[in-house]
């Protein structure tokens, strides 16, 4: 079942996305698509089944607090779209 | 017979006898890539300069390593220092790293000259190259189709003879499938054997590097240079490396080798079924013991790969905001906005589609019903192969559902698209490590038949495939179509 309008309007902001009328009319046909498809996983009984996030028997990996040195900041700012006074320039926030 | 038609073994017994220079051979790779490249577009970009300078520093031993003058390629997710890194995005058009990924460190550290990086689908996500923001890579074996995806680009320009080797990311089969594509070899190691410091992220607790080559002996002796532990990445674990090219030997008997009967149902082609099947055949020929068993949740892995994956996608492609670096939309008057207008000018459809996917899959109301059911499914494939793999010491299957497909096919299509990840998803779904190699020819096109083993035991891989190689005499596959 498709998606409303309303509901990829919803979506694309907590994604950050601004989307044409045309993407919008789009991505509610095909997430519905997709979704519908994906909601085939609720055919299974999932009871008691604990949730696998991560395949690794690894939790916190700890590591010696050391100074190293790091990357040069002008290096790092050289790939910023828009930079001012060695700082990132971006729209009035407040 | 050209140089750049040999394997990375062969060029090092030859350049070790001093039969062939460094320069010579990456000479001759640059001709072979002049000559093709046209027709396949298998690179984003070249570094033919540094890679003549490393090739003569090669041969005057100022560029030493076991792969000393070596050449290969990267996939353009791979970060690499003061080379642009695009991720075939237009985000990331102009983004030049300030730091090397780990694994194409290790390369570089080996000795191995960077020819430069190859095309894939828009930040790793698709499974036909089609999806690059810049162009569609072709096929070698047939130039109206697809390499597959989505490292398309690096499949393509090992099967070409562009570069012996190529490295990759495999989050949902984007290794083997394309290895299946063209004709070549492709592994994707278990999650943690190889280091992803450096390798743009698209689903963190699914990608993993990988090796594109010509024939198995190189898979292993790459596979010698990037494996192991790296500080840089937490999830990089300490488990022991072990000598990769020790299990270049063909003694398989007494293997026992489980094929599922879920890969082996509706919608995989028939003639791909009956390759696999032949070399199953083979293999029990050798001596190993053939099984049939079953995966039972195996349908199910796509469907929850697809809302892992994307929520994983939402959340890891939040960066790219237009501050720091990559596309910026210049005209917004307040922050949001330029966020949302940067993101929606850098980011192509596919991309979108799949952050709107995840980011509605992560979302209040829906979490419980997709992420978290997705991720309580992936339990249960998981415990599906530990089943298998207490009584087998591989399971083999087919890669691919179908050969390669024709350029504009299914782009319009994205279910469609997804449909041809389903025999290779569950490996990730499962952090296992998986092999594609060439298994036969299904109408003039290469079919991949698909290795997977425990975790951590590429070995057996290696060994089995290599023992596939032996037998049935089918090794370093070249189109004799296309580009020939």
């Amino acid at each position: 079942m498709a998606l409303t309008i309303k509901e990829v309007e919803h979506v694309a902001m907590l994604a950050r996305l601004s989307l044409s009328q045309q993407e919008k009319e789009t991505f509610a046909v095909q997430l519905g698509t997709i979704l519908e498809y994906a909601s085939t996983i609720n055919q299974l009984n999932t009871d008691g089944v604990e949730p696998l996030d991560h395949i690794l028997p690894v939790f916190n990996v700890f590591r010696e607090d050391q100074v190293e040195p790091s990357a040069p900041r002008e290096e790092i700012l050289s790939n910023g779209p828009l930079i001012e006074d060695g700082q990132y320039r971006v729209p009035k926030i407040l | 017979m050209e140089l750049y038609e040999l394997t990375l073994h062969e060029l090092l017994t030859l350049h070790n006898n001093k039969q062939a220079s460094s320069e010579e051979i990456v000479n001759s790779i640059f001709k072979r890539i002049h000559q093709v490249e046209g027709d396949v577009k298998a690179f984003i970009s070249l570094d033919e300069d540094t890679a003549r300078q490393k090739a003569r520093a090669a041969d005057s031993e100022k560029w030493p390593g076991k792969i000393a003058g070596m050449p290969f390629g990267l996939k353009d997710i791979f970060c690499t220092r003061g080379l642009k890194t695009t991720c075939a995005s237009r985000m990331l058009e102009n983004f030049v790293p300030t730091y090397d990924s780990t694994a194409g460190a290790r390369l570089n550290a080996a000795g191995g000259v960077l020819i430069g990086k190859l095309n894939m689908d828009e930040f790793a996500m698709g499974s036909s190259t089609e999806q690059s923001a810049f162009f569609a890579t072709h096929n070698p074996w047939d130039l109206t189709r697809v390499p597959g995806g989505s490292s398309g680009g690096s499949a393509a320009a090992v099967s070409a003879d562009e570069v012996p080797f190529a490295l990759g990311t495999d989050t949902g089969g984007s290794i083997r499938q394309p290895a299946a594509f063209c004709g070549v070899v492709g592994l994707r190691p278990t999650y943690g054997r190889v280091s992803r410091w450096g390798v743009i992220a698209y689903a963190s607790s699914l990608d993993q590097v990988g090796v594109f080559s010509k024939d198995v002996e190189d898979c292993a002796l790459v596979m010698n240079l990037i494996a192991g532990r790296d500080p840089r990445d937490a999830t990089s674990l300490e488990v022991e490396v072990p000598d990769y090219t020790a299990y270049l030997d063909a003694g398989i008997k007494g293997m026992k080798i489980a094929c599922p009967r879920e890969y082996f149902g509706q919608g995989v082609d028939a003639g791909i079924q009956e390759a696999v099947k032949k070399a199953l055949q083979k293999y029990e020929e050798a001596g190993a013991i053939v099984e049939e068993v079953s995966l039972p949740h195996s349908q199910y892995a796509l469907p929850a790969y697809y809302l892992v994956a994307t929520a994983e996608a939402s959340a890891n492609l939040a960066r790219f905001d237009g501050v720091r670096y990559g596309l910026r939309d210049g005209q917004a008057d307040n922050v949001i906005d330029m966020f949302s207008n940067s993101r929606s000018r850098g980011f192509g459809s596919e991309v979108k589609r799949r952050i709107m996917l995840g980011t509605y899959a992560l979302s209040s109301g829906y979490y419980d019903a997709y992420y978290l059911k997705a991720l309580k499914v992936r339990r249960l494939i998981y415990e599906d192969f530990q089943k298998v793999f207490n009584e087998f010491d591989l399971i083999v299957a087919p890669t691919t559902p179908t050969t390669a497909f024709k350029i504009g096919e299914q782009i319009g299509d994205p279910l469609t698209l997804y449909m041809n990840d389903i025999l290779t998803v569950p490996v990730n779904m499962a952090g296992l490590p998986g092999i594609s190699i060439p298994c036969g020819l299904l109408n003039g096109l290469p079919v991949g038949m698909q290795l997977i083993g425990k975790p951590f035991d590429e070995g057996t891989l290696i060994k089995a495939a290599y023992a596939y190689e032996e037998i049935s005499g089918i090794r370093c596959l070249k189109p004799q179509q296309g580009v020939i």
